[in-house]
């Protein structure tokens, strides 16, 4: 492939019509990039202002005298139902649910994965479909079931049944996205271990796991993602003292003592959005090419 | 003693036979090829051998140890993959070191055995980079150097040189012999490529369809092909096959070639290459085998061969010879002439055929008769 065609260049005349089409295209994004960037901007412009400046002025107007008064209210004082201490502590609650729940479900999406591809046995296939057939589960299906189950294990409202809950529900989609990476990593590899005398593990660790660095990436964040965001198992298996970060929002938002604290409110939903935006700007790039990986010969 | 044997191997994944029969004993320190078409059962009983695929019955003895049932890891073999299989994470001392450091050997071993066979390999200076940093050339040494390091009793070879270009692979099948006659090693080697086979083996097995065709030194397989297949295989250009029938009695029997447009060519048969098989056939339409370099040009030669003539359809000169293809029988021939003959198409040329080095063949059972 030549150096033009490989950066995407393709070289053609540069006609007025095609000077009129590419401008055309050009509007076209920035239209869209404005219209999805503007919630965010509002958002943040609200979120310092002063309630005086918020209920006669216009959404888009930057605030007169900034404050970080609603992010401080929004972290410590504000009421979230019967309490009022802020989103502090249940953002904290939800990183105690996060992190414990992504890496269990990455480790066991990669050994899944792992087994599915290098070690095939008979109806692994089948084993696959069945758990390809996890990711289209809808989450209300299950709730009563896990309820009961998790009021067995004795797991009821704790950060541990949450992590359980969302390592269940992630395991789906990590074997998913493993089996798809390992799928293209070549069997000799693993024969050439077994023949040097490496075993099921050994391999796994030495030769399989340092080669997966970008489906790690892509699985981390979507993990992390899924299980930030989720409300659902949050609002339905937590106790008071061990709700995620969104529930917490929603309690906050519809608090109906008083006034209504717009800044205070977009304050808080922005603390509840950051972390995931945080992993997006700094991962952003590697969970592109690790969910293109597989497509590239290396 | 055997190095390696191998005893009514049967092999098939559901339904479908891949392996039948197979029956092969090797002596240690000897040069096993495996080759034949894609699809032949090669690889498989490759793998059979490593251990990597189960078979259905049969023994695989190694070193006189029943080994039929063992992991790959208990077999004392090493393998050098058709993709070098070169672990992508660790560095060239890694790959090599890998296979030590899994049967737990001391670290200063490790290090000796590292060094002996990257200065066997010439490998030294890239000892410290990663398998993408390396050349196909070097990823072929590194991969060799990996069997080398552990020193078992029998290295199996993946068709190693088939991603390599064309004067490279010379190079390296160079090396691998200079290799094997260095440190005696046991190998079985699979291949697709015939020349590679005949440079390199002590003894080949041909196979088709999952069986043992002929299994013979490169001489036999080359000059005594047990049948048509075998005969077709081995050698390039290939044999050529011409329709003739067999004619009169014991001590003179003759091949008569009916070329469309010509006459009729009649080749005795020499009197000392008679077989039993033949008497039956007289009159019958025989499968006769001519190989391209039995044929030469009659001009300036005593007559070693009989005399033929015919016109000349293509001229392919190669440099180190000139092949050239003629009408005879049904079809046509190629005969490779010395680089000095200058025919031209259109031209008729005398020849004279080697009929001591020609063989026959049933052309229903596609057996040799003679």
């Amino acid at each position: 492939m030549s150096d033009a065609m490989s950066r995407g260049q393709v070289i053609r005349r540069q006609t007025p019509a095609a000077k009129a089409l590419r401008g055309l295209l050009y509007a076209v994004l920035i239209v869209a990039a404005v219209a999805y960037l503007m919630p965010l901007v509002v958002m943040l412009l609200t979120s310092i202002k002063p309630l005086a400046e918020i209920t006669p002025g216009n959404l888009l107007a930057l605030p007169r005298s900034p404050t970080v008064e609603p992010w401080a209210k929004a972290w410590g004082e504000a009421c979230t139902g019967m309490r009022c201490e802020g989103v502090g502590g249940y953002f904290w609650n939800s990183f105690a649910i996060v992190i414990p729940a992504v890496i269990i479900s990455t480790l066991v999406g990669a050994l899944n994965g792992y087994a599915l591809t290098k070690w095939r046995f008979k109806g692994s296939n089948l084993v696959f479909a069945m758990m390809l057939f996890g990711c289209f589960i809808p989450f209300q299906v299950v709730l009563l079931p896990m309820a009961q189950t998790l009021g067995w294990l004795g797991l009821a409202s704790s950060r541990s049944g949450l992590v359980l809950v969302h390592v269940v529900f992630g395991i789906a989609f990590t074997t998913l996205f493993f089996r798809n990476f390992y799928v293209g990593i070549p069997d000799e590899l693993v024969n050439a271990a077994k023949l040097d005398g490496a075993g099921f593990f050994r391999i796994f660790w030495r030769i399989l796991l340092p080669v997966s660095a970008p489906i790690i990436v892509v699985s981390v964040i979507w993990q992390f993602t899924q299980i930030w965001n989720d409300f659902l198992f949050g609002v339905a298996f937590s106790g008071h003292d061990t709700q995620p970060v969104t529930v917490a929002l929603n309690n906050l938002v519809n608090t109906s003592t008083g006034a209504k604290e717009y800044n205070v409110d977009m304050a808080a939903a922005m603390i509840a959005a950051l972390p995931t935006l945080v992993v997006y700007v700094l991962a952003g790039k590697y969970f592109v090419r690790g969910l293109t990986a597989g497509s590239v010969k290396g | 003693m055997s190095a390696l044997e191998i005893h009514q191997l049967h092999k098939s994944f559901g339904s479908t036979h891949v392996l039948k029969d197979v029956n092969i004993s090797i002596a240690s320190g000897e040069f096993l090829i495996l080759v034949g078409p894609s699809g032949c059962g090669k690889s498989t009983l490759m793998n059979a051998i490593a251990g990597l695929e189960p078979i259905t019955s049969g023994e695989i003895r190694i070193g006189g140890e029943d080994v039929t049932w063992r992991t790959p890891a208990e077999r004392d073999i090493a393998m050098v993959f058709q993709s070098y299989a070169l672990y992508p994470s660790m560095t060239v001392r890694g790959n090599i070191a890998f296979g030590l450091e899994m049967r737990k050997i001391p670290k200063a071993e490790r290090e000796a055995a590292v060094q002996r066979v990257a200065d066997l390999l010439q490998i030294s200076h890239l000892l410290d980079r990663k398998p993408s940093q390396l050349s196909g050339g070097q990823r072929q040494r590194v991969a060799m150097g990996r069997a080398l390091a552990r020193e078992p009793q029998i290295y199996l070879f993946d068709e190693p040189l088939s991603n390599l270009d064309a004067k490279l692979r010379v190079e390296m099948r160079t090396e691998i012999k200079k290799l094997h006659q260095r440190l005696g090693t046991t190998i079985v080697y699979v291949t697709h490529d015939q020349i590679e086979a005949m440079t390199l083996a002590d003894r080949i097995a041909v196979m088709r369809d999952g069986q043992v065709q002929q299994l013979g030194t490169p001489d036999e397989i080359y000059n005594n092909p047990v049948n048509v297949f075998v005969a077709g295989f081995m050698g390039s250009p290939a044999m050529n096959f011409v329709d003739a029938v067999l004619e009169g009695g014991r001590g003179n029997y003759a091949l008569r070639i009916s070329t469309p447009g010509q006459e009729d060519l009649v080749l005795p048969w020499p009197a000392e290459r008679d077989t039993d098989a033949l008497a039956s056939c007289v009159g019958q339409k025989m499968l006769l085998g001519l190989r391209p370099e039995h044929f030469s040009e009659a001009v300036g030669h005593s007559g070693a061969g009989t005399a033929m003539a015919a016109v000349i359809g293509v001229v392919e000169p190669t440099g180190a010879d000139v092949l050239i293809n003629l009408p005879l029988g049904e079809g046509e021939v190629t005969a490779r002439v010395g680089p000095d003959c200058h025919a031209r198409p259109g031209e008729r040329l005398e020849l004279q055929v080697d009929m001591r080095r020609a063989v026959l063949f049933d052309p229903q059972r596609e057996v040799r008769l003679a």
